[in-house]
C-alpha cells in the first residue's frame, strides 16, 4: 500500500502548488457550463470521455480551447480526439471527424501540466456556446496492487484521478462516472457526493469551481481482464500485384498485470481454471478482414496448433492460444500471417496506386508499446508517399525477397503507445508499371532457358583440353566405329526384314496358290537384297581398315557371313517351294523337300538374332 | 585425321538423326527412370512435412540446426572458434573442435547458393530438406555404383531399391537433419569412386575418392568404417592374387590424400597416424609398398631362387619392423588404443559391461530379427541371392561389394543404428540379384518369340512339331515357368514398394517432438508439450538460467529453449552425466546440495503418467542410477529395486519412492484422476497406482507443468536465510 498512498498524497501537494502559482487563466473569457466525464475502467485501457459545454463570456472571438492533463497522466496518453457536437436539444450528433489537436506550452502554465489546444473550425463568438466531446485514452495507468500475486489470487488494481475536472477554465457544473468491471471493489475515496451504484461509481455534481480545481480520488478494484501488452509489434504488409496482400505480424507479448509469484500448479489450473488462474489469460482473438486466407500462427520454434478460425462475409475471426496460459509477468512471442485479396485494399487514383489498410493490430484490446508498420511495395515502385491520420515516425528501407535484384522499397512507420483506437485506415501512394510484374516470371523462364541451352551446348561441344592426344583421337575413332557398327546393324536389320517378306510371300502362296504374285515379290526382294549388299560394302570396308574396330570386327564379319548363309538358304527354300507349286506337288512333298533348309534357317536365324543383340549392346 | 573422318560420320548418321535409335531410346528411358526415381526418393520422405510441419526432428538434429543457424549468422571463422557456454555448464564445449562440420557446412552452402539465386528461404527449410535431397543424390550414386559393378540394369534397380528402402529412410526423412543424412551419400560416393579407381587405375578417380572420403570424414564418425574396409579389401585382393598396378595407384592416392585432407578436420586431427583404429590402413599402405618393391625386384632378378631368398628376407624384415613400430607406438602411448565404441562394435556385450552410457541408448542395442525384416523386407532374401551372382562373376568390383555387404551386415547385427550403413550394400547386392534374375528370365521369354512367329507363319502345325527338332522340346514349359517367375518377382517388388511406403508413413515420419494420437472420435490429437515447455523456458526464465535435465533433452533445451544446460546428447563427459544421474537418484536434500554446486536454476523432467507416453524419465531412471552409480558408488542400483524388480507402486523400494526423480515426476500427481474408474494417481504409462501420493517439495517449486503433464519444470529455490 505504501507506494500507492505516497503518490496519492503527492497529488494534492503538487496541485495545490500549481493552483496557487497560476492565477492567470481565471481571467479567460471561456467558462465550462457543464462537464460530464465518464471513465471506462473495464479493460486495461482507460478511456475518459468528456463532454464539455463551452461558453464564451468574453468579448473576443475564441478559436481554440485548451485541455489540460497532469504530467503523470499525459505521459500515458495514447490517443486524444475532440469532436464537435452539432444540433440542439435532444438531437445531438457528434461528427466523426476529429478537430485538430496540438500540444502547447503556454508560458503561464506550470510545467506539471500538459496542455493540448483544440482548434475550432470557426471561432466561438461572444455569448455563444458549443458542445465538445473529448476522448482520451490512456495505457499503463492502472496499477496492480498488490504487485505480486499467487496463482489463486485475483488481480486488484488502483486507479487515481481527480474527482473534479482539471481545467484552466471555470467550471460551473460537473459530474464524473467511473464504469467498473462487474466485480469486487475493495475501496474507493469516499468524498462528498460519492455514490456507488452497482458497477458504477459517481462523483458529483460539483458546482462553480475555479480553474485548476483538483480533488484526488483513488479506487481499488478487481479486474481480471487480459492485460496483454505487445512490447513490440512488427506488421509487415507486402503487396504483390499478382493479387495478394500478405500480412505478417510479429508479436512480442507480455502479461502486464500483477506479477505472478510462487508455484504454478497445473493441477489447480486444470481443475478450477477460473478460480486458480483468474488473472491469467489463455486466448486472444484477432479480427481479421473478410476473405483473409492462408492464415498461420507460429513462433520461432514452429507451428502452434492451438488456434481456430471462422469467418463470414463481414470478418474473419482468429482465436489463438499461446503455448501456455499467460500469467502476470509471463512473456510470449509469436507470428501470425495471412493473405488478403488485393482488390479489397489497393486502388488507383490519377495514375497512382494506393494501399488503404488499417494501421493497428487486429487483436482485441491489445496495447502496443512499439508498433512498426512496414509496407513492402513491389520492386520498381516510385514516388512513394504516405498519409496517416495521426503523427508517426516515417522511414524507408529496402527488403530483398525472392527473385529480387535491387530489392523492394519498404515504408516504415513507427508509433509508440498504440491502442485499438488507432485502428484507422492509412494510405500509401506509389507509382508502379504493370509491365514490371512480368519481370520475375521472365527471369525464371530465361534462367531455365539458359540452363537448358547450357546443357545442350555441353553435350554437343567438344571440351577436351588436348585435341591431339592419343586417347582423344582414339575416342573419336571409337565413336565413329560405333556409329558405323550401328549402321551395319541397321542394314542387317533391313536384310532380315526382306527375309521376312520372302517368308510372308511363301505363307501367302500356301494360302492362295498365286505363284505369279510370289514370283513378283521374289524379284523385288532380290533386287533390294542386292542393293543392300552394295550398301553394306562401304561400312564393312571401313570397319576392316579401322584398328579400333579390331575386336568387334570378327563378330560383325560373322554376322555378315551368317546372314549371307541364311539368305542363301532362304532363297533356295523359296525356289524349291515355288518350283513345287509350279509342278503341282502335294503339300507334304514340298514340306519334305524343304525340311532340311527349314531346320538350318531356324538355327541360322537364331544365331543371327543373337549376334544382332550382341552388336547392339556395343 | 579427325577432320577427314568427320564428314564420313555425318554422311552415315545424319539422315537418321530424327528417328531415335534403339540406343538413344534406351538412354532416354534410362534417364527418365532415373529422374523419376530421384523425385520419388525426395517426395517419399516428405510425409512428416505434410502431416506435421516443416520442423527439425528428434534430438541430435536440434544441435545440428542450432550450429547451422550460428554458422549462417556469424560466419565460418566464428563457427570454427565457437566456445559454447550454453552446454555442459560449467565446463562448456568447444563446438568447432568437437563436431563433424560437414552437415552444417553443406546446409549453409546450399542456403547461400539459394540466396545467390535470389531464393530467400529460411535456413530451417534448407535444414529440413537436406536429408531428402541427399537421399535423392544417393540414388544416383547407387545407380553409377551398380553400373560399375554389374550393368546399367542393375544400376536402375539399385537406385529404385535404395530410394525407398526403410533402412535408409529412417535416417533421412525431411526434418531428420542429422549427419547420417549426408554421410550415407558420402560413404557410397567414396566407395563408388574407389571401385572406379581400382577398375580403371586412374589417378583422377582415386583423387575423387580421396575427396569423397574427406567429405565423409567431415560429416560423420562412421568414416572409420571406410578407413578399415578399404584396406581390408586391398588385403583380400593381395591374398587372392589380384594385385595390380591399378590397385596400387588407387589405394595409395586415396589413402595418402584422404589422410592429409582428413587431418584438416579438427575433431579428427592426427588420429589417422595416432589412433589404433586407423592403423590397419597404414599397415596396408606399407604392405602395398613392399609388394610393389618385390614386384620390381622380381622384374629385375631373372633367377627365381635368388628372388625366393630375397622375398623371405624382405617379408620377414618388413613384418618385424612393422610389429616393432606398432608395439613401440602402443607402449609409448603415441598410438592410442581402441576406443570403447570400437570395442563395442567388435564385441556386442562390451558396452553393457563397461560403458553404460553407450548401452543406455536404444539405437545402440543389438538388432532384432524383426527390425531387419522391417527395414529390408524382401531385400533380406535377395541379399544372399545377390551374393551368389557376385561370386559367380567375380571381379575386383564384385569382391568389394561382397566385402562391403558382409561386414556391414555384421555391424548391422551388432547395433540397430548401423542398419543404415548396411542398407546401401544390401540394396546394391539385391539389385544385382533382381536385375540378373529378371534379365535371365526375360531372355528365356524373348528367345522363343521369333521362333514361335516363324513357326506360326509356317501354317501347318503338324509339320512344325517335327521340323523344330530337339532344341525346342523343353521350351514351352520353360517359357511359361519364366513368365510365372517374372510375375512373381514383380509381385514381390510391388509388395516391397507397398511395405516401404507404409513403414515410412507409419514409423519413420514422426518428429517425436510433437506427439500425435487418435482421440475418442477418431480425430487427431496433438501433444505439443515439449515445445510448450521449451518456449516457456525461452521466454520466462532469466537468459542465464541453468537447466538440469537428463542428457536426452540437452540439445533440445539449448536449441529451442535457448538456455544453458548441464549435460546434453554429446555425452563426452561421463562424470558430469553421472553427477546429474546422482542428483536425480538422491533424496531431495542431497540433490539440492548437488544442484547448488552446479548452479542449477531449473530442473526439467519428462513424465508420461498422464498420457501414457512411455519413453519418459521414470522409464529411463534405471540408467540414471546405473550411470550415476558407475562413478559415485553411493548410488547402488539394488536400493531402487525390490527383488530385482523395478516398480513405482506401493511395493516400490523406499529409496525409489523418495528420490528426486520420483518426487518431481509424481508431485501432486496423487490428486489427479487420469482414467475413469481408476483411483487417483493412476500412472497410465506403467499401468499402476503410484506408491507415494503425498509428495512435499522443500527445495524446489513447480514452475510449469505442460498441458498434458509431459514436461514438468521445477524452480530451485534460493537457499534459506540462516537467521
Amino acid at each position: 500500500m505504501k507506494r500507492g498512498m505516497m503518490s496519492s498524497i503527492l497529488f494534492p501537494i503538487l496541485f495545490a502548488f500549481a493552483f496557487l502559482s497560476s492565477p492567470v487563466f481565471s481571467a479567460s473569457d471561456l467558462i465550462l457550463a457543464k462537464v460530464d466525464r465518464r471513465i471506462d475502467l473495464t479493460s486495461q485501457v482507460v478511456r475518459i470521455t468528456t463532454s464539455l459545454k463551452v461558453e464564451n463570456t468574453g468579448s473576443d472571438v475564441v478559436s481554440e480551447i485548451l485541455l489540460s492533463f497532469p504530467e503523470n497522466q499525459a505521459k500515458h496518453l495514447a490517443y486524444l480526439k475532440a469532436t464537435l457536437v452539432e444540433g440542439k436539444g435532444k438531437v445531438k450528433t457528434s461528427s466523426g471527424v476529429g478537430l485538430p489537436v496540438k500540444a502547447v506550452q503556454p508560458n503561464d502554465v506550470p510545467p506539471a501540466l500538459t496542455i493540448y489546444s483544440v482548434s475550432l473550425p470557426k471561432g466561438l463568438e461572444k455569448g455563444h456556446s458549443l458542445m465538445l466531446n473529448v476522448l482520451a485514452v490512456f495505457t499503463h495507468t492502472l496499477q496492480p496492487f498488490p504487485e505480486k500475486i499467487n496463482q489463486g489470487d485475483i488481480q486488484l488494481l488502483l486507479f487515481q484521478e481527480s474527482a473534479q475536472y482539471l481545467s484552466p477554465y471555470v467550471v460551473n457544473a460537473q459530474s464524473l462516472t467511473l464504469k467498473l468491471p462487474d466485480a469486487r471493489i475493495e475501496s474507493y475515496s469516499k468524498l462528498e457526493n460519492a455514490k456507488l451504484q452497482g458497477s458504477e461509481l459517481k462523483y458529483g455534481p460539483y458546482e462553480n469551481l475555479p480553474p485548476f480545481s483538483f480533488l484526488p480520488m483513488v479506487i481499488h478494484f478487481e479486474n481480471n481482464q487480459p492485460f496483454a501488452v505487445a512490447k513490440e509489434l512488427v506488421r509487415e504488409i507486402e503487396i504483390s500485384h499478382w493479387g495478394n496482400v500478405q500480412i505478417t505480424e510479429h508479436y512480442d507479448i507480455i502479461h502486464a498485470g500483477a506479477q505472478s509469484k510462487g508455484e504454478f500448479s497445473r493441477l489447480d489450473y486444470q481443475t478450477r481454471p477460473y478460480l486458480r488462474g483468474a488473472s491469467a489469460f489463455r486466448r486472444l482473438v484477432a479480427k481479421l478482414p473478410p476473405r483473409a486466407h492462408s492464415v498461420y500462427y507460429r513462433d520461432e520454434i514452429g507451428n502452434i496448433s492451438t488456434s481456430s478460425l471462422w469467418g463470414d462475409s463481414k470478418k474473419t475471426e482468429l482465436e489463438i492460444e499461446p503455448r501456455y496460459p499467460m500469467f502476470g509477468g509471463w512473456k510470449t512471442a509469436f507470428t501470425i500471417g495471412y493473405g488478403l485479396p488485393l482488390q479489397d485494399f489497393l486502388f488507383g487514383l490519377d495514375g497512382k496506386r494506393f494501399l488503404n489498410i488499417t494501421f493497428g493490430a487486429p487483436i482485441n484490446e491489445l496495447v502496443i508499446d512499439n508498433l512498426f508498420v512496414k509496407v513492402v511495395l513491389p520492386e520498381g515502385s516510385k514516388d512513394i508517399s504516405v498519409s496517416v491520420p495521426f503523427p508517426v515516425k516515417e522511414g524507408q528501407e529496402t527488403k530483398i525477397s525472392h527473385l529480387d535484384i535491387v530489392g523492394r522499397p519498404v515504408v516504415v512507420l513507427e508509433k509508440n503507445n498504440v491502442v485499438p483506437e488507432h485502428n484507422e485506415h492509412f494510405q500509401v501512394y506509389y507509382k508502379f508499371n504493370s509491365l514490371s510484374m512480368l519481370r520475375e516470371p521472365l527471369m525464371l523462364i530465361s534462367g531455365f532457358f539458359f540452363l537448358f541451352v547450357a546443357c545442350i551446348v555441353y553435350s554437343h561441344v567438344d571440351i577436351s583440353i588436348s585435341k591431339s592426344s592419343a586417347s582423344y583421337l582414339a575416342k573419336l575413332q571409337w565413336d565413329e566405329v560405333q556409329a558405323i557398327t550401328q549402321l551395319v546393324h541397321g542394314i542387317i536389320n533391313r536384310f532380315l526384314i526382306a527375309h521376312d517378306k520372302l517368308e510372308t510371300s511363301l505363307h501367302d502362296l500356301s494360302r492362295t496358290g498365286d505363284v505369279q504374285a510370289c514370283k513378283a515379290t521374289r524379284k523385288s526382294v532380290d533386287s533390294s537384297l542386292k542393293e543392300l549388299s552394295k550398301e553394306l560394302k562401304q561400312p564393312l570396308a571401313f570397319l576392316q581398315s579401322s584398328p579400333q574396330a579390331a575386336h568387334i570386327l570378327p563378330k560383325v564379319e560373322e554376322l555378315v557371313t551368317k546372314e549371307r548363309e541364311l539368305q542363301e538358304k532362304l532363297v533356295l527354300k523359296h525356289t524349291t517351294v515355288v518350283d513345287g507349286y509350279e509342278k503341282k506337288l502335294g503339300g507334304r512333298e514340298i514340306e519334305n523337300r524343304i525340311a532340311s533348309y527349314q531346320q538350318k534357317i531356324t538355327a541360322l536365324r537364331r544365331e543371327v538374332d543373337d549376334l544382332m543383340d550382341l552388336i547392339d549392346e556395343i | 585425321m579427325a577432320q577427314d573422318l568427320k564428314p564420313s560420320i555425318s554422311s552415315f548418321s545424319l539422315p537418321k538423326t530424327l528417328k531415335l535409335k534403339t540406343k538413344q531410346q534406351e538412354l532416354l528411358i534410362r534417364v527418365a527412370t532415373l529422374a523419376l526415381i530421384y523425385i520419388l526418393a525426395f517426395i517419399t520422405r516428405l510425409f512428416s512435412v505434410l502431416r506435421y510441419e516443416s520442423m527439425i526432428h528428434e534430438f541430435d538434429p536440434y544441435f545440428n540446426y542450432r550450429t547451422t543457424l550460428f554458422l549462417t549468422r556469424n560466419g565460418f571463422a566464428e563457427f570454427w572458434n565457437w566456445f559454447d557456454s550454453e552446454s555442459w555448464y560449467p565446463l562448456g564445449r568447444i563446438i568447432g573442435g568437437t563436431l563433424y562440420p560437414g552437415l552444417m557446412l553443406t546446409a549453409a552452402a546450399i542456403h547461400s547458393l539459394l540466396r545467390f539465386l535470389r531464393l530467400f528461404v529460411h535456413i530451417r527449410e534448407v535444414c529440413v530438406l537436406t536429408a531428402p535431397f541427399f537421399a535423392s543424390n544417393t540414388t544416383l550414386v547407387a545407380y553409377f555404383f551398380a553400373k560399375e559393378v554389374w550393368d546399367s540394369g542393375a544400376g536402375i534397380v539399385a537406385a529404385a531399391l535404395i530410394a525407398i528402402c526403410p533402412g535408409y529412410i529412417s535416417r533421412s526423412v525431411a526434418g531428420s537433419y542429422d549427419n547420417e543424412g549426408v554421410a550415407i551419400f558420402a560413404l557410397l560416393l567414396t566407395f563408388y569412386l574407389f571401385v572406379k579407381a581400382v577398375n580403371t587405375g586412374s589417378l583422377a578417380w582415386a583423387l575423387g575418392s580421396a575427396f569423397g572420403y574427406f567429405y565423409m570424414v567431415s560429416a560423420w564418425g562412421g568414416y572409420v568404417f571406410i578407413i578399415n574396409l578399404v584396406p581390408l579389401y586391398v588385403l583380400v585382393l593381395l591374398v587372392t592374387g589380384r594385385y595390380s598396378l591399378r590397385l596400387y595407384v588407387a589405394y595409395n592416392c586415396m589413402y595418402v590424400l584422404g589422410m592429409l585432407l582428413a587431418m584438416q578436420i579438427r575433431f579428427v586431427g592426427f588420429q589417422h597416424v595416432q589412433s589404433g583404429e586407423h592403423m590397419a590402413a597404414m599397415g596396408v599402405f606399407f604392405l602395398l609398398q613392399v609388394f610393389f618393391f618385390l614386384d620390381w625386384v622380381r622384374h629385375l632378378l631373372s633367377d627365381t631362387k635368388l628372388f625366393q631368398a630375397f622375398l623371405k628376407i624382405t617379408v620377414t624384415t618388413a613384418v618385424t619392423v612393422g610389429a616393432v613400430a606398432l608395439g613401440l607406438g602402443m607402449a609409448s602411448g603415441y598410438i592410442s588404443p581402441w576406443t570403447g565404441r570400437f570395442y563395442s562394435l567388435l564385441d556386442p556385450t562390451y558396452a553393457k559391461d563397461h560403458i553404460p552410457i553407450i548401452a543406455s541408448v536404444s539405437e545402440h542395442q543389438p538388432t532384432a530379427w524383426s527390425s531387419f525384416m522391417f527395414d529390408f523386407h524382401i531385400l533380406l532374401f535377395l541379399f544372399p541371392a545377390g551374393l551368389y551372382f557376385c561370386f559367380k562373376r567375380l571381379s575386383d568390383a564384385t569382391i568389394f561389394l561382397v566385402m562391403y555387404g558382409l561386414t556391414s551386415m555384421y555391424f548391422a547385427g551388432v547395433m540397430v543404428r548401423l542398419i543404415l550403413v548396411a542398407t546401401p550394400a544390401v540394396c546394391l547386392i539385391s539389385a544385382i540379384a533382381v536385375s540378373a534374375t529378371v534379365k535371365n528370365l526375360t531372355r528365356v521369354v524373348r528367345a522363343k518369340s521369333p521362333a514361335v512367329q516363324s513357326g506360326s507363319t509356317k501354317g501347318t502345325s503338324s509339320a512344325k512339331g517335327s521340323s523344330k527338332g530337339v532344341i525346342d522340346n523343353s521350351q514351352p514349359f520353360q517359357r511359361n515357368g519364366a513368365i510365372v517367375l517374372l510375375l512373381g518377382a514383380f509381385y514381390l517388388l510391388s509388395r516391397y514398394a507397398i511395405h516401404c511406403t507404409w513403414v515410412t508413413s507409419e514409423a519413420y515420419s514422426s518428429p517425436s517432438i510433437v506427439l500425435a494420437a487418435r482421440g475418442a472420435h477418431g480425430q487427431r490429437v496433438i501433444f505439443d508439450d515439449y515445445r510448450e515447455a521449451y518456449f516457456w523456458l525461452r521466454q520466462n526464465t532469466p537468459p542465464d538460467a541453468k537447466v538440469m535435465s537428463w542428457w536426452d533433452y540437452g540439445y533440445q533445451i539449448t536449441a529451442m529453449g535457448n538456455r544453458t544446460v548441464i549435460v546434453d546428447n554429446n555425452t563426452w563427459n561421463n562424470t558430469h552425466i553421472a553427477t546429474v544421474g546422482r542428483a536425480m537418484s538422491s533424496y531431495e536434500d542431497e540433490a539440492y546440495e548437488i544442484m547448488r554446486s552446479l548452479d542449477v536454476d531449473y530442473v526439467l523432467v519428462v513424465f508420461g503418467g498422464v498420457t501414457g507416453y512411455s519413453s519418459d524419465d521414470i522409464n529411463k531412471f534405471l540408467w540414471m542410477v546405473r550411470i550415476g552409480g558407475g562413478v559415485f558408488p553411493v548410488i547402488k542400483e539394488p536400493d531402487y529395486l525390490v527383488n530385482g524388480e523395478y516398480r513405482v507402486d506401493k511395493g516400490a523400494a523406499p529409496k525409489m519412492l523418495n528420490c528426486l526423480m520420483y518426487k518431481l515426476s509424481y508431485y501432486r500427481f496423487g490428486e489427479l484422476t487420469t482414467e475413469y474408474g481408476r483411483p487417483p494417481g493412476y500412472d497410465r504409462a506403467r499401468g499402476v497406482e503410484i506408491g507415494n501420493k503425498d509428495i512435499k517439495l522443500e527445495y524446489l517449486e513447480e514452475a510449469l507443468t505442460t498441458q498434458n503433464w509431459i514436461v514438468r519444470i521445477y524452480k530451485v529455490k534460493p537457499p534459506k536465510n540462516r537467521w
